[in-house]
């Protein structure tokens, strides 16, 4: 059964002046893109990589260069104020209202913005309250809530006028590893509704991995992969991935990565023990001998070692060339 | 296909976008009462000093009732100023900004709630001025025609917030540069309106200068309120005041809406709309 695209972007593509002398910085790369009704999509990328880019311009904050996005279908340069109506963002970090105002009087505010009548928003935010547990905070000036409260408030009013697509821009940043699992759940919750979109991105491969239908990597404005976590991770298990723990860490980390046969490496130090885990997504496992003699040509010792699941971390490894750190 | 909003469901939406954000104004601004007593007890002050000098130096009562009335007007300005021209600004620094970018709502509708609740709020503060003034300074004021100088009083709000529209749509896409500009709008409006200066100041301030400050509309309706309430005089008198107040509206409305447009649309091609401290 086909189904309807909620977005969708054609060679988009958008430049951002640079420094002078340096030419244009390109924020996006014909990137081409679809999005479907019922989905939660996830964009992997690194900072810089244009995934902030992408939903501005979705959201009709940011004119593309070239190319063209479109939202159910519109325009989003020449129908903006009928997108607008149904679409709503939750950018991480930030936590929009007035900080002089009470969680229910912010809430109200929000639902004016969307022309909601007085008692359906009241109705709407009595719900949004109870599934963000913000009852307690009611009235509580947004000035005094913690980050973590201060978010949830950010996502109600993402959820205030029930979108039928929400863009949420890395909505864990900051966030406790409960209250990032319960936003995880209120989405897929929703999503379950009915005819909603979201479009995820986020440095949290596993939070990508639990969430998303599908995901898109993208890194330097380019969509270097898009497929469900699933069928990425069984694309990377063509090659190998292993975990190899060594102390002291490679002074010449380069050299391991410049082995034919190397896809990708991404490091993680443990500071209180001093030990280095590498992750390597390698060609085929022949690569070890070498790979080997190179970590003890480096005057590092290898500690423990053994082949791993693939997870979306390797599949990013592998498209990218090093982890997210 | 979306369908597309009918007329009368645009107006609705904009109409409670611009009464909430009036409200957001009225109960932000009058929560804490320490910011009330401040902004009414503090240009007692200043107004004081200035009916203390003036009757140091013999002139008559009436041009204390002049200065009380003029310190409540600048009570507007300085509102225009710093809480409506550079209030873009503000919202992009806390955020907020981007939030009103993406709902469905016409910017102006939000600008026209900040005008609305600014006014609101500093309609109180000015009228508290005036009382404090008269009780504590027994100025004279002779309110031969109430009505008319409520007309005026009214016209001449809606052409300076107007005007601060037109102001914060510029301003939109600028930070540092808002900010210098309201400064540097302050004290020469204070100066070249004449609000403390009643008596000096036709024959000490240049006809140019005089010139330059009557595009302010709140000299113009400064003069008018002035000539109701202090002379006496009736509507016959202050009819070219009333004329260039709705002269300068009509004029303001349709540039600050085109302003608006046009940096809106400047700052999505350059990407500046949700940059902060540029």
């Amino acid at each position: 059964m086909k189904r309807d695209l909620s977005i969708e972007t054609k060679s988009l593509r958008r430049l951002f002046k640079g420094i002078p002398g340096k030419g244009d910085v390109v924020a996006l790369d014909q990137v081409d893109l679809e999005v479907y009704d019922d989905e939660i999509f996830g964009l992997l990328g690194p900072n810089g990589a244009g995934k902030t880019t992408l939903i501005k311009i979705l959201c009709t904050l940011l004119l593309p260069t070239e190319g063209q996005a479109l939202i159910k279908g519109l325009d989003v340069v020449k129908r903006a104020s009928q997108i607008r109506r149904i679409i709503n963002l939750v950018s991480g970090g930030e936590t929009p209202g007035y900080g002089i105002l009470s969680v229910k009087e912010n809430l109200w505010f929000f639902s004016q913005l969307y022309g909601l009548p007085r008692d359906f928003a009241k109705d709407r935010i009595a719900k949004l309250v109870d599934q963000l547990e913000l009852q307690d905070y009611l009235n509580t000036r947004m000035s005094k809530l913690s980050t973590g409260y201060k978010q949830r408030l950010n996502l109600a009013r993402g959820f205030v006028n029930d979108p039928a697509i929400l863009f949420l821009d890395e909505p864990t940043l900051g966030l406790d590893v409960l209250s990032a699992r319960h936003l995880r759940t209120l989405v897929k919750d929703w999503i379950r509704t009915g005819g909603k979109t979201v479009l995820l991105t986020t440095h949290y491969m596993a939070e990508a991995d639990q969430l998303c239908d599908r995901v898109g990597i993208i890194n330097r404005g380019k969509i270097l992969a898009c497929d469900t976590p699933q069928r990425l991770k069984t694309k990377v298990t063509g090659g190998a991935t292993w975990k190899i723990e060594i102390t002291p860490n490679l002074s010449e980390l380069e050299s391991v990565k410049s082995i034919p046969g190397v896809v990708g490496l991404s490091t993680t130090d443990n500071i209180e023990t001093g030990v280095t885990t590498l992750k390597l997504v390698l060609e085929e496992e022949s690569v070890m001998s070498d790979l080997l003699s190179k970590i003890r040509e480096n005057g590092s010792k290898v500690l423990n070692m053994g082949k791993s699941e693939p997870t979306l971390e390797d599949v990013y490894i592998s498209l990218v060339g090093t982890g997210m750190e | 296909m979306l369908p597309k909003a009918t007329p009368r469901e645009e107006l609705l939406i904009n109409l409670r976008a611009a009464y909430a954000r009036m409200w957001v104004r009225l109960r932000g601004s009058n929560r804490e009462i320490t910011g009330l007593v401040a902004e009414i007890g503090l240009p007692i002050l200043t107004i004081g000093a200035y009916v203390i000098l003036y009757r140091a130096i013999g002139l008559p009562p009436t041009a204390g009732a002049a200065v009380i009335i003029g310190g409540a007007m600048i009570a507007f300005w300085t509102n225009v100023l710093w809480n409506m021209s550079s209030q873009w600004f503000w919202e992009r620094e806390s955020g907020n900004l981007e939030m009103y970018l993406v709902a469905p709502v016409s910017r102006m509708s939000v600008l026209l709630g900040m005008a609305m609740g600014g006014s609101v709020n500093t309609s109180i503060r000015a009228l508290g001025i005036v009382l404090l003034g008269i009780f504590v300074f027994q100025v004279p004021f002779q309110l031969a025609d109430p009505l008319s100088i409520g007309l005026v009083f009214v016209l001449t709000l809606v052409a300076l917030y107007t005007m601060g529209m037109l102001f914060a749509s510029i301003f939109m896409l600028y930070g540092r540069e808002a900010w210098n500009t309201a400064n540097l709008l302050q004290e020469p409006v204070y100066f070249l309106s004449g609000a403390y200066f009643p008596r000096i100041y036709a024959p000490v301030v240049p006809f140019a200068l005089q010139a330059a400050g009557s595009l302010i509309p709140m000299t113009i309706g400064l003069d008018a309120i002035r000539r109701l309430a202090i002379n006496g005089e009736g509507i016959a008198t202050v009819w070219p005041h009333i004329l260039a107040l709705i002269a300068c509206t009509l004029i303001l409305f349709p540039l600050a809406r085109r302003a608006l447009n046009y940096m809106e649309s400047l700052g999505k091609k350059e990407g500046r709309l949700t940059l902060r401290w540029q």
